[in-house]
């Protein structure tokens, strides 16, 4: 049962991926064949399908394995992508775990006083409307005033990120159980804090794991774009970055590290997914013991 | 227990001002089961949650076990049972049931014999591995019991607990109460719409009536113990028959 729903999970993903290759090789052999138009019209396509635009599939995954220079040593792309991907999601992952933090803070001292959540609330929305190019040469600038590391700087522009969705569902699943709940630990004297560890925070967790999924996508992100605009010599986005001013000479190797970038964010995503199974496990069947099925 | 005259005010001074109890005085000895029945409206639940400290009275006072209803819920001295069982979804039947126990600081021996003991007494021993969500809402509903019964309260207060089951299960669980109430001693407080019910189930059963809820009358119902056969006796339904005439009379005052 449980084997056969893991295969079947990587069969549907290998045919997604090969769906979304045939659909890339279909569309570039379309252009090719109709000078750039939609088949029998003078309307052009969106995008124009040569080498540069979009190379061959093959191209983009041969790419990966072409040698490249590390430092003194050389290697094949696709391991130095992996050398690199790792030193972005250790800011990534410092990033989300103070993320986390900081959201759960934040939620719990809203949950707490009302005054903070009709305070606090407006400001933690506003804060997701400032750009984030705009915000990372403040964080470093900050960041270099305080000794602080970059990859640290880095970390607290996806903290950035990550906090908002924490903060936000967090607090709406605190606040999830029902009066009848509440009422009943009222009636066992239970402290706020007993309160919210027996029940408020165990309810919340449904809530707050569709927000983990997304704040660790967003992690990642955030360490990317960290890297880019801080220019650090190291990491994923410092790649991107390179390979985007090299763009004209070799596409694929952009497209290559674009690739490495999608591994890690869906790397990320499937371990939050693991720690889901693994918290919710608890959370108990269907069926009910009577048969009957509810 | 004494309730004595209690007024209790929602929104006071606001335009959505509600007298939902007027002058309510109410006395009830240990070991007894009073039902508390009325229209909808009349305050029948805010009446027991000012009992259970979960409502203050906005005039008057509630007395449980000669302290204040504030020290009897701070010394948790009672257990209650709503409507909708409300179990946590995320605990198993037996670490529902000892839920109160853990906020006590039972050791995880003592809570585990006692919920075994609680399981045996709704009869759902087999069950203490599932969770909630596995059982029908009748079984539920009896862990959901257990669970106010696990610390030995001294008073059980009780919102409509069987309100939401079909009327098989229904007596079946008033049975088990009346069973559950003798073997425990416990007193009762029992808020319910049906005539039958509280008929079938109380020592006494308060008639409320509405706007402002105010007790109407007090039937005393002494039919012994209570079997299926109860249900059947006329002596039940001559005493139905009177709760029934009550709770209209509580609605022509209006």
């Amino acid at each position: 049962m449980r084997g056969g729903r893991t295969l079947r999970m990587v069969v549907t993903t290998a045919m997604a991926l090969l769906l979304v290759v045939i659909l890339w090789e279909g569309y570039k052999w379309m252009g090719g064949q109709t000078d750039d138009h939609w088949p029998g019209t003078s309307i052009g396509l969106p995008t124009t399908t040569d080498d540069l635009t979009m190379p061959h599939a093959t191209d983009i995954v041969g790419e990966l394995f072409e040698e490249v220079r590390d430092g003194r040593a050389r290697l094949p792309l696709y391991l130095f992508l992996l050398k690199k991907g790792w030193y972005t999601f250790q800011e990534a992952a410092i990033g989300f775990t103070f993320g986390l933090a900081i959201g759960m803070g934040l939620a719990i001292l809203m949950l707490r006083w009302r005054v903070v959540e009709r305070g606090l609330l407006p400001w933690i929305n506003v804060s997701q409307t400032v750009p984030l190019i705009a915000l990372a040469p403040i964080i470093v600038t900050w960041g270099r005033l305080h000794d602080l590391q970059d990859i640290f700087s880095i970390s607290l522009i996806a903290t950035y990120l990550t906090f908002f969705p924490v903060a936000v569902s967090a607090l709406r699943g605190l606040q999830s159980p029902d009066a009848a709940h509440l009422e009943l630990m009222r009636s066992y004297a239970a402290p706020w804090r007993t309160t919210l560890l027996k029940l408020r925070l165990p309810a919340a967790r449904a809530y707050l794991f569709p927000a983990l999924k997304l704040a660790a996508t967003l992690s990642v992100v955030g360490a990317i774009v960290g890297e880019i605009s801080i220019g650090t010599k190291t990491g994923l986005g410092r790649a991107i970055l390179e390979y985007a001013q090299r763009y004209a000479v070799s596409p694929e190797r952009l497209y290559a590290a674009v690739l490495g970038a999608a591994v890690l964010g869906l790397s990320v995503f499937g371990l939050v997914s693991l720690a889901e199974r693994l918290v919710m496990k608890r959370a108990g069947g269907t069926q009910r013991a009577d048969g009957v099925v509810a | 227990m004494v309730v004595s005259g209690v007024d209790k005010v929602f929104n006071v001074g606001s335009a959505d001002e509600v007298t939902a109890l007027s002058g309510v005085d109410l006395t009830i000895g240990a070991g007894e089961f009073v039902s508390l029945i009325g229209p909808s409206g009349c305050g029948k639940s805010t009446l027991l949650r000012l009992i259970g400290d979960l409502l203050t009275p906005s005039v008057g006072e509630v007395t449980v076990f000669g302290k204040r209803a504030h020290a009897a819920r701070l010394d948790q001295d009672y257990g209650m049972v709503f409507q909708h069982a409300g179990l946590f979804d995320w605990r198993r039947v037996a670490a529902n049931i000892e839920l109160p126990l853990e906020l006590r600081g039972w050791s995880r021996a003592d809570r585990a014999t006692r919920s075994a003991e609680m399981l045996e007494l709704v009869r759902l021993s087999e069950f203490g591995g599932h969770y909630p969500r596995q059982l029908s809402g009748g079984m539920q509903q009896r862990v959901s019991i257990a669970r106010a019964l696990s610390f030995q309260p001294k008073l059980l207060l009780m919102d409509e607990p069987f309100g939401a089951l079909d009327e098989m299960t229904r007596e079946h669980m008033q049975l088990e109460l009346l069973r559950i109430w003798r073997e425990t001693g416990t007193t009762v407080v029992f808020v319910t719409h049906s005539v039958s019910e509280s008929t079938f189930l109380s020592s006494r059963v308060v008639v409320l009536s509405a706007r402002p809820g105010r007790i109407h009358s007090i039937v005393d119902v002494d039919l012994g113990d209570r079997t299926d056969d109860t249900r059947e006796d006329p002596a039940f339904f001559a005493k139905a028959t009177e709760v029934r005439e009550a709770l209209r009379g509580g609605e022509v005052v209006r």
